[in-house]
C-alpha cells in the first residue's frame, strides 16, 4: 500500500502552482500526480517521496489535504500490458475507482497507480494472483 | 359632485377622500383596532400594559406613534397562531412567506380581510390599467405565497377575466401571451425580462401581442429596469407593493402617472421611521417603513417594521387619488435578499448548513442575473471533514446541500465548495452577502 496525498483546490489560476513550489521549497519530490476536476473544483492526487512531511506543511498553510491508500502495480511496459492487469481485475470482480501512470525507472516495466474502495480485500486478491504490488519503500527509492 | 378624473379610479369615495375625512376615518378605525387587539390578542395586551397604554387613550390617527412596534421576531415567536386575533374557524386563509429561520411567517385571513384584500388589489390593477374586460395573464406564483391569489381575486373583483398560470414555464406563458391575447400581465419585474428575452429569442414580434400593462413587484428594481421592460414588451410597466405580514399585494400600487406608489391609508397606515432610533422622520425622509393594518381582523398588526426603505410622498397626485405615496422601495434595513421573488434570509441557509455535518459553517451568498434571472450561488468553505480524495463524493456533499436549502427555501440554489480561508471574514463576521445584481 502506497500513501497518496489529495489536495482540495479550487479552479483558480495558479493553485496547482502554489502547492508545487510549496513542496519543492521543502525538498518534497513528486513522484506521481493526477488532477481530478469539475467546473468549480478539482483535485491534486500526489505521489510524494515524503508524504508524512507534505501533509504536516500542506495543512500548515490551511490547504485542505487528505491522505489515501492506493496500490502501485508493476506492469510491462509494452502493448497490452495495461490489458492483461485489467482482465484480472475484471475476472475477480475488482472495481477501479481511478488510476493514473507513475514515472518509473524501471527498464521494460510500468508502474500504474490504483485507487480501490476496498484496498485491502483487492491486495489479498491480486496477491494471490502474482500481480507484482510495489510497497512504499521501494517506490519512494525508485 | 361629481368630479372627472384623467385616468379610471376603482373607488372614488375612498380613494379620493377629503384628506381631512380621511384622518377622521383612520383615527376612528384605530381605536378601534386598539380595543379589538386589548380584547383578543394576549401578546398586545400585555405590550400595552409594558407601556402603561389604554386603549381610551388613543384620541387620534397620530397616537400610533405611541403604540409599541410589531417585527418579524414577534411572529416567529408566536408561531404558526398565536397572535391571530379570532378563533380558527373564523380564518378562511392562511398564507405564509420566508422566516429568518425555518420556521414561515403566518398570516391567516377572515372572510372580511379577504374582502380588504379583493377590494385593494381592485383599486391597484384599475390604477394600473385594467378594466373589466381585461385579460388578466397572472403569472405570481400560486400557493403559501400571496402574490398569485392576491391579484386573483383582485382580477374576478373588477370583472376581468384571469388566467392563473402561475410561475414558471415560460414555453407556456409565451404560448398563452400569444394564443390568449391578455392586456395585462402580473409577475417580478426580472421575469418580465426574461419573458422578454425569450420572445425575442423565438422571433415573435411582440407588435403582434396584446399586452398593454405589466404589474411588477415581489422584488426590487429601478426606473433604469423599468425603461428597459417598457421598450422590450412595449407597455406600461407599474409598480406594485406589498407583504404577506400586512396581507400581501396590494398595500400600495402606482397609478399610470407613474411617480410613486399610492398607499391605501385607509386600510394600512404608513409611517417613515429612523430604523436606528424608531423616531418618525421629518417628512419626505428616508426611513423604514413601517405599516399599521387598521382594518385587519385575522392578524392585525400595530406598527409593523417592513425593513423596506422608502420615503412617504405626500404633495396630490394628478390622478385625483388623495392617498399619499410611498416611493419605489430604495433598499433594506435587514440583510434579506429577495431571489426570483422569493425571500431570502441568511441566517435560513446557515440554518441548514449547520445541520450538515460534513461542512462547516463558513458560507458565503452570490447573487448574480443571469439572463434576467436571479441565481444565489452558496459558497461553503471545504474542510477536512468534507474532503475526500474522489470526485463523486465532493459532488455528493454539493447535492446534497443544494437539495436541503432548496427544501428550505422553495427555490432552487447553486452549491460551490471552495478551498477553506477564501471566505472573507471581517473582524471575525464573515461578510455573508454579495450582490452582483444591477437593478
Amino acid at each position: 500500500m502506497v500513501k497518496q496525498v489529495s489536495v482540495f483546490l479550487e479552479n483558480r489560476a495558479g493553485r496547482i502552482y502554489d502547492v508545487c513550489n510549496l513542496l519543492g521549497k521543502n525538498g518534497i519530490n513528486i513522484r506521481a500526480l493526477s488532477v481530478a476536476d469539475t467546473s468549480d473544483f478539482g483535485i491534486l492526487r500526489l505521489i510524494l517521496d515524503n508524504p508524512d512531511k507534505a501533509i504536516k506543511i500542506l495543512k500548515e498553510e490551511k490547504f485542505t489535504v487528505s491522505s489515501t491508500d492506493v496500490v502501485a502495480i508493476e506492469i510491462s511496459d509494452k502493448p497490452g500490458g495495461l490489458a492483461e492487469i485489467l482482465k484480472i481485475f475484471d475476472e475477480n470482480s475488482i472495481n477501479v475507482e481511478y488510476m493514473y501512470a507513475f514515472l518509473a525507472k524501471i527498464p521494460e516495466k510500468a508502474i500504474l497507480i490504483f485507487r480501490f474502495d476496498n484496498t485491502e480485500e483487492v491486495i489479498e486478491k491480486l496477491k494471490k494472483k502474482n500481480v507484482k504490488l510495489i510497497s512504499s519503500e521501494e517506490l519512494y527509492k525508485l | 359632485m361629481k368630479k372627472d378624473f384623467p385616468y379610471p379610479i376603482w373607488n372614488i369615495e375612498m380613494e379620493t377622500m377629503d384628506r381631512e375625512v380621511r384622518k377622521s376615518l383612520q383615527t376612528y378605525r384605530l381605536k378601534e383596532l386598539v380595543w379589538y387587539l386589548y380584547d383578543n390578542v394576549k401578546f398586545y395586551k400585555e405590550k400595552f400594559k409594558e407601556k402603561g397604554i389604554h386603549p381610551n387613550d388613543i384620541k387620534s390617527i397620530e397616537d400610533v406613534e405611541n403604540l409599541p412596534f410589531t417585527n418579524k421576531t414577534d411572529l416567529r415567536d408566536n408561531y404558526p397562531f398565536g397572535l391571530f386575533a379570532v378563533p380558527m374557524e373564523e380564518i378562511v386563509r392562511i398564507h405564509a412567506s420566508s422566516g429568518t429561520t425555518g420556521k414561515p411567517t403566518v398570516v391567516g385571513y377572515t372572510q372580511s380581510d379577504i374582502e380588504v384584500w379583493s377590494e385593494v388589489m381592485a383599486r391597484s390593477l384599475v390604477a394600473s390599467g385594467a378594466t373589466k374586460n381585461s385579460i388578466v395573464q397572472n403569472a405570481y406564483g400560486y400557493g403559501l405565497f400571496t402574490g398569485g391569489l392576491g391579484v386573483h381575486y383582485g382580477a374576478e373583483r373588477i370583472g376581468a377575466t384571469v388566467i392563473p398560470i402561475s410561475g414558471g414555464n415560460t414555453a407556456r406563458q409565451i404560448l398563452i401571451l400569444e394564443d390568449f391575447g391578455p392586456d395585462i400581465i402580473t409577475c417580478t419585474p426580472s421575469y418580465s425580462l426574461y419573458l422578454a428575452e425569450e420572445i425575442e429569442k423565438k422571433n415573435i414580434k411582440i407588435e403582434n401581442l396584446k399586452l398593454k400593462y405589466g404589474i411588477f413587484g415581489a422584488e426590487p428594481w429601478s426606473e433604469a429596469m423599468r425603461n428597459e421592460i417598457e421598450k422590450r414588451l412595449k407597455i406600461k410597466a407599474i409598480n406594485i407593493y406589498g407583504l404577506s405580514e400586512i396581507i400581501g399585494p396590494g398595500v400600495a400600487n402606482e397609478c399610470l402617472k407613474q411617480a410613486g406608489l399610492h398607499i391605501y391609508d385607509d386600510h394600512f397606515y404608513p409611517e417613515i421611521i429612523d430604523p436606528a432610533t424608531g423616531k418618525k422622520v421629518k417628512d419626505g425622509e428616508i426611513g423604514e417603513l413601517v405599516i399599521t393594518t387598521l382594518t385587519k381582523k385575522g392578524i392585525p398588526l400595530l406598527r409593523y417594521r417592513t425593513r423596506d426603505l422608502t420615503r412617504i410622498i405626500s404633495e396630490p397626485c394628478e390622478c385625483g387619488r388623495t392617498h399619499p405615496r410611498i416611493d419605489r422601495i430604495m433598499g433594506r434595513t435587514d440583510d434579506m435578499l429577495i431571489i426570483r421573488g422569493v425571500n431570502v434570509f441568511p441566517s435560513q441557509i446557515e440554518e441548514v448548513l449547520v445541520q450538515i455535518e460534513e461542512v462547516a459553517p463558513h458560507y458565503q451568498l452570490i447573487v448574480d442575473r443571469e439572463h434576467n434571472l436571479d441565481v444565489l450561488t452558496v459558497m461553503v468553505e471545504v474542510d477536512e471533514k468534507v474532503f475526500s480524495d474522489e470526485i463523486k463524493r465532493l459532488e455528493m456533499i454539493e447535492k446534497k446541500i443544494e437539495h436541503e436549502i432548496e427544501n428550505m427555501l422553495g427555490i432552487s440554489v447553486r452549491v460551490k465548495l471552495v478551498e477553506p480561508r477564501t471566505i472573507e471574514r471581517s473582524e471575525g463576521k464573515a461578510k455573508r452577502i454579495i450582490d452582483n445584481r444591477k437593478i
